[in-house]
């Protein structure tokens, strides 16, 4: 047993890291699907998504081949529309909500028609939206993730002159780094990056890191306003003898690597243990599978009726062909040599929960072990805690603390995502970049005018 | 098992669905593969004047994803030579003795030119003719096909031509282009036409190529007005119908009817309101003749439900219900109730009462799912609540008079009864 890389064939890895949900090949195609929506009115698809697109108004506008004004509509929503297409969660937000689920019929395919639009409009450029003459106000974000992103987008719009501090050599955040690539590629994300910028009015400085390469004061001086949009950072430790052994891997990292090397440069184990049951915990152990793991378990303490992932990101991992052991709860990871060659798990059981609460699982005194010789946890992202408390924010275990207006308790820094709300999803980071944005023009005293109407001069296209 | 077969003035078919005159009744192979598919009749494609048809001859009108709701061509009678047509009807003839076979036919505007023509076609042993009045795009600007349909004259002098010479019973095809089919209709079967059929196609433009900007068809940069048909003028030619159904004179022949019949349900929406047959063509031209099959099954199995043993027990028996406005019972009142099990919260009802009736349903706001409602005092029971309801059954109108009496609008107005307050 052993941890190595190049596993497959160069035509393994291009079949296992395809795109897992094929875009509509055609025009014909998407305006089958566009034209079982029924159009619904305070739709429950737009109450679900978490940056209210206009999910019947996008559709309807595919049906009658108006693709520009689709996009736009996505877009105004949810500059990261075409992303989220790829890696939300659907089957709990939008599609999740639509009325066809209470018919039993399947629900109309929202993600794929969203990608339809919003993939045409990045490959295309259309340049959906128009930056407003410079205010000649600045504001710095910090972090070029979804959150960032989003908020640098909105500023843009209203004439803000926005700089973005990005610690990684690309934007995009999690989107680029931390998703399986069998749903989205680092070109895409290149490109939708890319698009976002095309407005114009947004630099991103690569390679700076806050508290290292760039310090708030310096922030506070040169800019009107900051938003912090830096996200969380590694996964939280498991506390138990032998973490420290040669073989055992954050879930982050996994992903990190594979989303910025050649498949056949990432090296894993024959035997994987994926420690979680949340999306990361899906993305890392399929992954591993795909690379040519021989087997891979997840293991999870709580069962599938508490898991964090969606049934249908759990049927991926099935599908990969991964094993998942319920209630267990790693105790103890074994070496030979200074690598792992196994983990030892206590069987559990859930207590009957108190009211509002989750149901606790406590070890039974049993134990099972596995041999195994790669361990990649993914248990949960910490907040950057030290960064925080250095800079004395107001925080909840090292989450930002921010008010109505998504100001922090330092005057003038904002901020939104996962470094506030703990980590959720991307579409939720950019809702929340929008929120700071709307918080941050009213600092600024700068009032935005309702989202732009599509005029398009057909002679510029 | 219902008897499906038919009998139009003696012309016998094993059921009443006959393929009108149009391309697929065009020649022989077609017509052969029609009624080897079951088909009960055969209206051959117009025969009579010289023509030359175009390239580029169909354009259609799609809707909500559904192709071809409304059809269009600029196709005229038959451009093949007269002489092959006759020899073909002969042959289809000896080989479905069983069937019906009609021949449409359009003369030169002579009486000669009509009696040389219906010589010849009787000369085949046709069961029939039909006399295209009807036809709105280039023959008209002839003088023929609508020209003819469009004046109760000259229809009536053209029939009486016909009258003189045909020994075969004679359907006179009139055309929708009219304001009233009625006068047409009454001069025709007054010059002594056996029997009517409507409705011809409408003068249209389907649509226009959003990028050339040329309507469709086109022909070569150009367009003209085509001939509408399809499911979309089903509405209009019932409607048609029923006025021939409703005149004194008129309601005295047999009528074929004609006009967007693509399905069972279609086939006996038309003979309810007076049509002893039915002809069908756009929709074989979408989807071929197999269609009959469903056809005759679909009427078969509603006859059956129903206890109709032959179609003449039911031919006509919706129109004595179709009547004036001011013969409406003004007490008749019905409200919407909404069926909150099968209720999906698409919220469609809501908006098209809030925006456009009479703000008559309550919305709930819930996370994601809205609660809609109907405020019984202010639904008018106009029915558009239960016609947008994506859901079966779900929007129903339920019955809630105003009073127990039958009261029409002009015994309303005698005893001075209140109009609406708001």
């Amino acid at each position: 047993m052993a941890i190595s890389d190049n596993r497959l064939s160069e035509e393994g890895y291009k079949s296992n890291f395809k795109d897992i949900h094929p875009p509509f090949e055609n025009y014909t195609a998407a305006a089958v699907e566009a034209n079982r929506c029924i159009f619904c009115y305070d739709a429950p698809c737009m109450k679900s998504c978490p940056t209210s697109i206009d999910v019947p108004k996008f559709i309807k506008q595919i049906s009658t081949e108006n693709i520009k004004g689709s996009a736009h509509t996505i877009f105004s929503s949810n500059i990261m529309g075409g992303g989220c297409s790829k890696v939300c969660p659907v089957e709990k937000l939008c599609e999740g909500a639509c009325v066809y689920n209470l018919l039993e019929e399947e629900p109309i395919q929202i993600a794929r028609l969203q990608r339809y639009s919003t993939e045409k409009a990045i490959k295309e450029k259309w340049p959906l939206f128009t930056r407003k003459p410079s205010t000649g106000k600045k504001v710095a974000v910090v972090g070029a993730g979804p959150a960032g992103l989003s908020c640098a987008h909105v500023l843009a719009r209203e004439g803000v002159d926005v700089t973005i501090f990005e610690k990684e050599q690309r934007g995009g955040g999690l989107m680029t780094y931390g998703i399986a690539a069998y749903k989205v590629t680092p070109e895409f994300c290149q490109e939708e990056v890319d698009y976002i910028l095309s407005l114009g009015g947004i630099e991103i400085e690569y390679g700076r890191t806050l508290g290292e390469d760039v310090h708030l004061h310096e922030l506070e001086e040169e800019f009107d306003a900051t938003f912090l949009g830096i996200g969380v950072g590694l996964t939280r430790t498991l506390g138990i003898p032998g973490e420290e052994l040669q073989g055992v891997a954050d879930a982050i990292n996994f992903i990190y690597e594979i989303r910025t090397k050649p498949f056949n440069k990432i090296p894993v184990g024959n035997k994987v243990a994926v420690i979680g049951m949340g999306m990361t915990a899906i993305d890392a152990a399929t992954q591993a599978k795909r690379l040519g793991a021989e087997e891979v378990t997840l293991i999870y303490r709580r069962t599938q009726e508490e898991m964090p992932c969606t049934e249908k990101e759990l049927n991926i991992a099935k599908l990969d062909g991964c094993k998942i052991i319920w209630l267990a709860s790693p105790k103890e990871i074994i070496g030979l040599g200074g690598k792992v060659s196994g983990v030892v798990c206590d069987i559990m059981a859930l207590n009957p929960a108190s009211a509002g609460q989750r149901k606790l699982p406590e070890p039974t005194g049993e134990t099972i072990q596995l041999d195994v010789d790669m361990i990649i946890k993914a248990t949960g992202q910490l907040p950057f805690e030290k960064l925080v408390n250095q800079n004395e924010f107001f925080n909840n275990n090292g989450r930002l603390i921010v008010d109505d207006q998504n100001e922090t308790s330092i005057a003038s820094i904002f901020a939104g995502g996962d470094c506030v709300n703990g980590g959720k999803e991307v579409v939720d980071a950019v809702q929340a970049g929008k929120d700071a944005a709307a918080g941050i023009l009213n600092y600024l005293n700068i009032k935005p005018l309702p989202t732009e109407p599509l005029i398009i001069n057909p002679l510029k296209l | 098992m219902a008897d499906l077969s038919s009998n139009f003035l003696g012309i016998k078919s094993p059921n009443p669905f006959w393929l009108a005159s149009a391309p697929p009744t065009d020649k022989k192979i077609n017509v052969l593969r029609a009624l080897e598919a079951g088909w009960g009749g055969i209206v051959w494609k117009t025969l009579g004047s010289q023509v030359k048809n175009v390239s580029s001859r169909y354009s259609a009108v799609n809707f909500h994803g559904g192709k071809v709701m409304g059809f269009n061509n600029i196709e005229l009678i038959s451009d093949r030579p007269l002489q092959i047509n006759l020899d073909e009807i002969k042959e289809v003839l000896r080989l479905f003795p069983d069937r019906a076979m009609i021949v449409s036919l359009m003369a030169d505007n002579s009486r000669d030119s009509w009696h040389e023509l219906i010589k010849k076609v009787e000369d085949t042993g046709a069961h029939g003719l039909e006399l295209n009045f009807g036809c709105p795009h280039g023959m008209t600007e002839r003088g023929m096909g609508a020209a003819v349909g469009q004046d109760p004259e000259i229809a009536r002098m053209v029939v009486e031509w016909v009258m003189e010479c045909a020994t075969v019973p004679v359907i006179t095809k009139l055309t929708p282009n009219v304001h009233s089919v009625v006068p047409t209709g009454k001069a025709v079967v007054e010059a002594g036409t056996n029997a009517l059929s409507l409705i011809n196609t409408i003068q249209s433009v389907t649509g226009i190529n959003l990028d050339t900007l040329v309507p469709n068809p086109n022909v070569a940069g150009k367009s003209v007005f085509g001939g509408y048909c399809g499911p979309a003028v089903k509405p209009i030619a019932l409607k048609f119908l029923t006025t021939l159904g409703q005149n004194e004179l008129t309601k005295n022949v047999p009528v074929s009817g004609i006009g967007g019949v693509s399905t069972w349900k279609d086939a006996v929406e038309f003979m309810l309101l007076g049509a002893t047959n039915v002809q069908v063509c756009t929709a074989v031209m979408t989807h071929g003749f197999r269609i009959i099959e469903d056809l005759c099954e679909g009427l078969s199995n509603w006859m059956d439900e129903k206890g109709f043993a032959n179609a003449t027990d039911f031919i006509g028996k919706s129109l004595p219900v179709m009547t004036n406005w001011e013969e409406l019972d003004i007490n008749y009142h019905i409200v919407a109730n909404i069926n909150q099990d099968k209720c999906i919260h698409c919220g469609l009802c809501y908006i098209a009462c809030e925006d456009t009736a009479h703000q008559a349903i309550n919305l709930s706001y819930g996370t994601p799912y809205n609660t809609y409602s109907i405020k019984e005092p202010e639904c008018v029971g106009c029915n558009l609540c239960s016609l947008v309801c994506p859901v079966d059954n779900c929007i129903t109108m339920i019955e809630q008079r105003k009073g127990d009496e039958y009261l029409n609008w002009k015994e309303f107005q005698k005893r001075g009864l209140p109009l609406n307050d708001h």
